[in-house]
This record gives C-alpha cells, sequence and structure tokens, in this order.
C-alpha cells in the first residue's frame, strides 16, 4: 500500500524528465464468476523515474480498480511470487523497470498454472506437487544426526556450486516459457530437473543416478526435454538450466542404457 | 460450517512456522500451517546477511561461544531480554545452524590458509587453520565481539527457507496456501484454534487444534517506508491484541536498518558493513568513527540508524529532491568478493537502482526493519494469558531481543524458536488434559462473527477508501513514530491515529465480490494494523525514557530505576480508541549480566536500585569461582539447562572445545 509513496519518492528523488503516459493492456478474467469472459483492459499511467511494475499496478489499483488482482510479496526480487507475462515474456515484475518498456504493454498471467484471477496465478501449489513428486528433499545418511557434534566438512566451491543450483525462487518464469510444458501438463520443468541437478551434486545425498532415473528418466522427465531452452533464456536468477539438462540427459541416457 | 480438526495450527508459513509443524510432526501430532503465500515466498527469505551462532570455526571466532554471544544479544537489547530464553537460545543457535547442514543447507565454508579481507579500510591478510577448512564460515556484523554469523552467501534466508519447506513437504506438513486467519478462537481461557478465509474463494472455516501458534512476521508495513514484505502487516499480532485477553510485548521497540536502499526501503545487507563497507556523506566522508570511535560502521542497528539520522541532520546528507540520504561505499570490497559474498547485493543494485555496486556508491538511509515486540509469551513460548496460544519468530515477544535485535540474531531465532516452542507445543499438546472436547458452538459464534464484519463491509455505504487511510496511516507512524521520538509529537501521533479509527467506520469498497477481493483485504486488515499502529504510538509515548531502539529526544537517558519492565497491551473493549498499558518489571537480582555500557552509543543512563547489589553479587561469584569451567560459573550465576527441552540440551562442541573434555 505504500506502492504510491514510494513511487512518488521515486519521482522526487529523480532528476527531472520528460513525461511518458504508459498504457498497460491487462488479461481480466475472474475463473470463479460465470459473467465473466476473459478480455484486454487497458489503463494509462504517468510514469515516473525508477517506477516498476510493482508499483505501477500497485498505482492502478488503488486509484483506478481496486479489483485488480495480482501478487507481490518481497517486491525486491528474491521471493518470485510476481512473476507474469509483460509484453509475452515471463518476467518477475518487481523488479522490471518501466523505463525499459515502451508505451504501449500487454500484462497476461503465466500460462500453464492454474488461474485464480487476472494476473494471479496459483503457482505454490504446481510447485508443492513437484517437490512431492521429485522428493526435493536432502536424503541423508542419517536422519537424526547429533547437532552436539561439529558439523560434516564440505568443500567451499562445492557449497558454492551447490548454492548457485540452489538460488532458484520457484517463480515459474522457466515452466510457463516451455514448449514441452505446453503440450504435456505431466513435465516437470526445468525448475525440477534445477532441483534434481541441486542434489545430485549434493554429497549429503544418498541417492544415485538410478535412483534419479526413477523420478525424470522418462518423457515426463528430462527425456521430455526438446532443447528449446527457452527456460534458460528467461531465468530470473541466470541459473545454468541449459547445462544442467544437458547434463542430467547424459547421465539419465546412461543410466537408462545401463552404461 | 466447514469445520477442520487438528492437533497443531500454526499460523504463518516462514521459518518458525515450518520449523514448529516439522517438530510437532516428529512427535506424531497433525499440523497445519496457514500461509497467506506460497511458504517459499515469506519474508523469511529476505534474510540475507546470515544467523549468528557461536561455532568459533573461523580466526576472527577464535574464542566465541556461548557465553560471548549471550553477552552480546544482551547488550544490543540494552538490557531488555529475558536473559533466561537469550540463554536458550544462544544454546541452540549452533544446534540449529547443524541441523541444517544436515538437512542441506548449502553453508559458505571456510577455506584454510591466508586470505585478504578489509578491516576499517585496511587489507589486512587472515590465516585460517589448515584443521578447519571446510567447516561452516562466519562473517562479521554490528554489535558482536567474534565473527559468528554463519551464511550461504548473501541469501541465507533463502537457502534455510527452501531448506526447511523443503523438509516440512517430506514430512507431510499440511500447507493450506492462501489462507488468513480473522479471529482467534477462544473463551477468554483456553485457544481452541482460528477462523480462517481461503483467499481465493472467499469461503470461511472454523480450524479447531489443541495448539495454535502465531509465527507471522513483523508489522513492518505499518510504516511508510520498510525493508519488510508487503504481507508484513502485523495480523499476526493483531490477532492476539483482539482476543481482548492475550498480551502484547514492548510494541514501542521498532528497529531502523541503517542501509534500506534510498528512497524504496529495499534493504542491503549488514553484511556489506560487515565484510567491510563503508557510510559516507555528501562530501565523500567516513562519519562513523567521528561518532563511533570504537565499534564505527559495527555498532549495533538502532545507533548507526541514528548517528546516520543524525548526521543528515546536521546538513550532510546527499540532498535530493525528496530528501536527503547518505553512502554506502563497497567498491573497496572488489568485484570479486562482490560477485561471490554478496551476489543478491549486486542483483538488487543492478535491477533497482541501474548502478554496478563495485563501481558506484548505494544510496542508503535508515528504513524500518524489524518488529521486536510480539505476542508475550513465557519461555516455552506459550502466552502466559491465554493457555494454548503459542508464538514464536518476530511475531512473539519471547524475549530475545529487548529494545535492539542484533543483526543475524532474527533468522537464528525463527529456527531456534521455531525447535524449542516446536518441542513445547508437543508436550503440550502430549498431556491428556489437554485434550478438551471440540467446542463447535464457540467456533461458529466465532465464524458468524467474522461473517457479519464482512458482510458489514461489503455493504456499507461509507466513502472512505481503505488504500488511502492506510496511507494515512503509514505517514504518521514514519512522521510521529519514528527513529527520533517526542513527547508532544507521540501524543499528535496517537490523536491522529484516532481519528483515523473514527474515519475507518465508514470505510466502503466498491467491489462487492466475497471470493478473491483486494480492496475487501484492505479493508478489513486495516482497522487490526490501526489498533497495532495505536499501540506502538502509545507504547512510545508512555515510556519515557530512551532504550535500544526506543529514543525519547526529551528524555534521552536509559533509565533502569522506572523502566527496567517489558510493556505488556491489552485491548479488552472492543470500542476503545486506546490499548490498556501494564508494566511488568525484570528482576535485576537474577541476572546473569547485571545492567551497564552496552560498550557502544551513549554512556549515559540511571541505574536500577538492585544493580549495584546484583553486580558485587556476580562479582564475588566470580572471583571465588575463578578456578572453575566456564558452564559451571554461567550455572552458578543464573541455572537455565532445566528450561531447554531434553532433545535440544547439551553442550556444543567446537574445534578448541571436543565435546569429550567438555562434558
Amino acid at each position: 500500500m505504500s506502492a504510491i509513496i514510494e513511487n512518488n519518492a521515486a519521482a522526487e528523488a529523480a532528476e527531472p524528465r520528460q513525461d511518458r503516459w504508459l498504457t498497460f493492456n491487462i488479461l481480466r478474467y475472474d475463473p470463479t464468476d460465470p459473467g465473466s469472459a476473459p478480455h484486454l483492459r487497458p489503463y494509462r499511467i504517468e510514469e515516473a523515474d525508477s517506477m516498476t511494475l510493482f508499483i505501477a499496478l500497485n498505482e492502478i489499483r488503488e486509484r483506478q480498480d481496486p479489483t485488480l488482482k495480482f501478487d507481490f510479496v518481497c517486491r525486491a526480487g528474491i521471493c518470485g511470487s510476481c512473476a507474469m507475462m509483460v509484453n509475452g515474456r515471463p518476467k518477475l515484475a518487481c523488479r522490471t523497470l518501466t523505463s525499459s518498456l515502451p508505451l504501449e504493454n500487454t500484462l497476461a498471467p503465466l500460462p500453464f498454472f492454474e488461474l485464480i484471477g487476472d494476473l494471479s496465478v496459483n503457482t505454490g501449489k504446481w510447485m508443492r506437487g513437484m517437490s512431492e513428486r521429485l522428493r526435493t528433499w536432502l536424503h541423508a545418511r542419517e536422519d537424526k544426526p547429533d547437532l552436539r557434534r561439529i558439523e560434516e566438512r564440505m568443500d567451499p566451491d562445492l557449497a558454492e556450486q551447490i548454492y548457485e543450483l540452489d538460488r532458484c525462487v520457484e517463480c515459474g518464469c522457466c515452466v510457463a516459457a516451455c514448449g514441452t510444458a505446453r503440450m504435456r501438463e505431466d513435465f516437470a520443468g526445468a525448475v525440477g530437473f534445477g532441483k534434481i541437478a541441486r542434489f545430485r551434486l549434493d554429497p549429503r545425498d544418498v541417492r544415485t543416478d538410478d535412483d534419479y532415473y526413477e523420478l525424470i528418466g522418462d518423457d515426463t522427465g528430462v527425456f521430455g526435454c526438446m532443447s528449446l531452452l527457452a527456460c534458460h533464456d528467461v531465468c530470473p536468477k541466470s541459473l545454468p538450466l541449459q547445462t544442467q539438462i544437458a547434463f542430467l540427459r547424459r547421465r539419465m541416457a546412461m543410466t537408462g542404457t545401463g552404461l | 460450517m466447514k469445520t477442520i480438526v487438528t492437533d497443531v495450527l500454526v499460523i504463518g508459513g516462514g521459518l518458525a512456522g515450518l520449523r514448529m509443524a516439522i517438530a510437532a510432526r516428529r512427535r506424531g501430532h497433525n499440523a497445519i500451517v496457514l500461509s497467506l503465500v506460497p511458504p517459499k515466498r515469506s519474508h523469511s527469505a529476505a534474510a540475507q546477511g546470515g544467523m549468528q551462532a557461536s561455532l568459533a570455526n573461523v580466526s576472527k571466532g577464535a574464542g566465541d561461544n556461548e557465553d560471548v554471544h549471550f553477552e552480546d544479544t544482551v547488550r544490543g537489547s540494552d538490557w531488555g531480554a529475558d536473559q533466561v530464553v537469550a540463554r536458550m537460545f544462544v544454546n541452540t543457535a549452533p544446534k540449529a545452524v547443524r541441523e541444517l547442514a544436515a538437512w542441506g543447507t548449502p553453508w559458505s565454508r571456510l577455506r584454510k590458509g591466508d586470505h585478504e579481507v578489509i578491516i576499517n579500510e585496511q587489507k589486512v591478510t587472515l590465516a585460517e587453520r589448515a584443521g578447519a577448512h571446510g567447516l561452516i564460515a562466519q562473517r562479521d556484523f554490528g554489535g558482536t565481539k567474534k565473527w559468528r554469523t554463519c551464511y550461504v552467501s548473501d541469501g541465507t534466508g533463502h537457502a534455510m527457507l527452501f531448506t526447511t519447506s523443503d523438509q516440512a513437504i517430506r514430512h507431510g506438513v499440511e500447507v493450506h496456501e492462501r489462507t488468513e486467519a480473522l479471529a482467534l478462537i477462544h473463551d477468554g481461557e483456553r485457544c481452541h484454534g482460528a477462523v480462517v478465509r481461503d483467499l481465493v474463494t472467499g469461503e470461511l472455516a472454523a480450524y479447531l487444534a489443541r495448539a495454535t501458534a502465531i509465527a507471522t512476521g513483523g508489522a513492518g508495513r505499518l510504516y511508510r517506508v520498510t525493508t519488510n514484505a508487503v504481507i508484513c502487516e502485523g495480523i499476526g499480532h493483531a490477532l492476539a491484541l483482539e482476543t481482548g485477553v492475550a498480551a502484547l510485548g514492548n510494541m514501542e521497540a521498532v528497529q531502523f536498518h541503517p542501509t534500506g536502499i534510498f528512497p524504496a526501503g529495499i534493504l542491503v545487507t549488514e553484511g556489506c558493513r560487515g565484510d567491510g563497507g563503508l557510510l559516507r556523506d555528501v562530501d565523500g566522508h567516513r562519519f562513523m568513527p567521528d561518532y563511533e570511535p570504537e565499534k564505527k560502521e559495527l555498532a549495533s542497528r538502532d545507533v548507526v540508524s541514528r548517528r546516520m539520522e543524525e548526521h543528515i541532520r546536521s546538513g550532510k546528507g546527499a540532498p535530493t529532491r525528496f530528501g536527503p540520504h547518505l553512502w554506502l561505499d563497497i567498491t573497496l570490497l572488489g568485484r570479486r568478493h562482490i560477485e561471490h559474498n554478496l551476489r543478491e547485493v549486486k542483483e538488487i543494485c543492478q535491477s533497482f537502482l541501474g548502478i554496478d555496486p563495485a563501481e558506484s556508491w548505494i544510496p542508503v538511509r535508515p528504513a524500518q526493519h524489524y518488529t521486536m515486540g510480539g505476542v508475550r509469551t513465557d519461555h516455552t513460548g506459550q502466552s502466559p494469558h491465554l493457555k494454548g496460544l503459542f508464538a514464536a519468530g518476530e511475531a512473539a515477544c519471547w524475549d530475545l531481543h529487548g529494545f535492539n535485535r542484533l543483526g543475524g540474531n532474527s533468522v537464528a531465532e525463527t529456527v531456534v524458536a521455531g525447535m524449542i516452542v516446536g518441542e513445547f507445543i508437543a508436550d503440550f499438546c502430549d498431556k491428556p488434559e489437554n485434550a478438551v472436547p471440540v467446542p463447535l458452538t464457540l467456533a461458529r459464534e466465532f465464524v458468524q462473527r467474522e461473517e457479519e464484519k464482512l458482510a458489514a463491509i461489503l455493504t456499507s455505504g461509507g466513502h472512505e477508501n481503505p488504500f488511502q487511510l492506510c496511507s494515512e496511516m503509514q505517514e504518521i507512524m514514519t512522521h510521529y513514530v519514528g527513529i527520533f521520538r517526542q513527547g508532544d509529537a507521540l501524543l499528535a501521533g496517537v490523536v491522529h491515529l484516532q481519528r483515523l479509527l473514527e474515519r475507518s467506520r465508514e470505510i466502503g469498497i466498491s467491489g462487492k465480490s466475497r471470493a478473491a477481493n483486494p480492496e475487501l483485504v484492505a479493508a478489513y486488515r486495516f482497522r487490526r494494523m490501526l489498533k497495532l499502529a495505536l499501540t506502538i504510538a502509545y507504547g512510545a509515548y508512555r515510556r519515557t525514557e530512551s532504550r535500544g531502539a526506543h529514543f525519547r529526544e526529551d528524555f534521552p537517558r536509559r533509565n533502569d530505576q522506572e523502566w527496567l519492565k517489558r510493556t505488556l497491551a491489552f485491548w479488552p473493549d472492543e470500542g476503545a480508541s486506546l490499548p490498556q498499558l501494564d508494566y511488568e518489571p525484570l528482576d535485576v537480582m537474577k541476572m546473569e549480566l547485571p545492567p551497564g555500557w552496552r560498550g557502544y552509543g551513549a554512556k549515559n543512563y540511571i541505574d536500577h536500585p538492585d544493580t549495584p547489589r546484583r553486580q558485587q553479587e556476580v562479582d564475588a561469584l566470580r572471583a571465588r569461582m575463578q578456578d572453575k569451567d566456564r558452564h559451571a560459573i554461567q550455572h552458578a550465576l543464573m541455572p537455565y539447562a532445566d528450561e531447554l527441552p531434553a532433545l535440544l540440551a547439551g553442550r556444543n562442541e567446537r574445534l578448541d572445545e571436543p565435546l569429550e573434555t567438555v562434558q
């Protein structure tokens, strides 16, 4: 609710600049209302310096249309709540600066995920299902380690490599951009493969490639990937999805053929 | 009426909530977590710099242990903390880090040999012993004597939250995402659960539980500029307050973080200063050593934030049309360090400021950051006023932080309190006498009452806009109840807030949908937020001293003689426009560390009459026991070990303190 203030602050903090009026054509639809049909509705607002889509959408909701639905949590690019289609491309809205946008824009909810209404989709439900299916938690040797004891050692570089894959925020951009996901609802998606790659890299996890093969060794898994690699292009955290998927596929092919 | 019955109902899906639910599940109880958002999106993810635990692995942590962590925490709190709770916390923190390590958190690890760091503008070479290679590393943070903050690059909270959330999935913890508790169901003595609204369908349900736990985080959104996520509106605090029975503790203790990005308030971690970053003014002058020659940029947050505002008042801020700010300079840390250890900071600077922090200074100014106040609990996490109601983490006043929380102690508290309170909740559920019959009639009354409130908002012909009123409240809080406080201004703030309370009766909304409806949500949350705002402002007005983050310009001294006590706020009368305040004294004679100077900030306080006597006792006991080990001395000063759950008892092993010899 302080978006307007943040906006004003940003505007005043900046050097004066040429005013721009932006149009956002927003896909409106309330699936719980039988009378609602999907349609694009235009909203016009005056741009301010350092304005993000977080600020712009809150301003629209607070001043023009209080019924507009969208999701923000951290508004700092770290929680993954606000992924949406910005001019046809999945992005985190909170860190999309309007200065990077043209005058005329289209905002739509992420495809693939269950629609809650307008720009709000249920990524959380899908991610929990994916986690349960791919068992995305560490399978440790010992279930109840002695917490009084000094921790197990880990190579510092390896810890950093694991964090690199652990940075995924489950925003859903990769799945929204995925060609395979468009055709098969049960596809595990780059987010799922990224997690398998993360646990596979972690020496604390006892699972072997045979175990991972059971989870992703078919067309709903890594063999369903057509290598279009939009996931890699749109990932807001710049995760190395392309390399990880290629690597996993080679490992899984070797495991599957008994090599 | 839709009714769901469970053993443990946890309100809030961040680190504290999830960890309590896991504890309950491991002890064989069912647990349901209510979360406004998918739990991995909780504000816990925003903790960047790290969590404190005295592992003493790095060379600059040599000699660190629970005693040092305890003293830092109590000094940081300006003696507001409950010292038994602080002891329980510091003893469990190493166990929490190690548990997370065993669950998969990729803690940054220590590398043996020489490495270069920046300390006080100088390049210094530190040598790490080979025996510590691969153990969890620590960095420096404000208000600490040792390097104690364990970290995962600067995405610590994210990594901890994902680990814990994945463990919750593994343990079959049910999370009801996009649900919101509207009221606690209680009979004046015992809490029985909550009335819960599904934020997608709008449907109300009664969730009935043996134990109900609040873990909803902070209330930063009461202020205009805050580092907090948009969901941090203090609703869990308000739920407890609205029972009229449970108390909130120390709500006037509000922390401002020195380095919110100007002007949006997005956080850049204390790790920036811990790793050697500097604060500079309009002239590029490094000003903190002028004010705080000992700790400089790394005094506690309340002190650094006040010094920054003081320096801005003296005309040394960098001017912009919106107002002045200062600069955070991390360019001296070098690109390699920033790209490995401060990568989220780099991403934030690029995305929101369009600058590269390896080359440019970051515009910063203090922003609201942390709510020390919360649902008052005993050391087990249970409300002393409403049986069966528990709280943990930022939503609780346990009371670990007193009037100022140290950096790295909040994300540590989430998991530590989650572990400890989770065990106590399981104990509570185990006891046959706590198995009460499901109070269906009571539940129906509470659901009905909430239905009526919602209907009243939807059918109101009122003309007040909830978004507008909320903005006005945020302005009032920022203007009158900020970093520097003053009696007349606080009173004016209270009066302005009371006027808003009047106006809030005239809220009307344009969208009439009972299902997902952001305007309806804003309307019903606003009145709850306003009660919290009044509790903070009124508590600040009444507390005529300065302590920790609560700074009164008209009463600049800490006054232990009159104010070494915790504020308790109750709201028994729904129609009232102020809370009832009560005060709970802290017992100096039981303190392990009697009140004194913090080691930074003003050396200016009025002693409690018991302080000299207790100090003598402590000194005499230490002298008498000087040949005894530190555990024996600690035990003689203030025994606490029996208060810990058995599962979490026991000493912590360190390289220099092998477990065999210390036991």
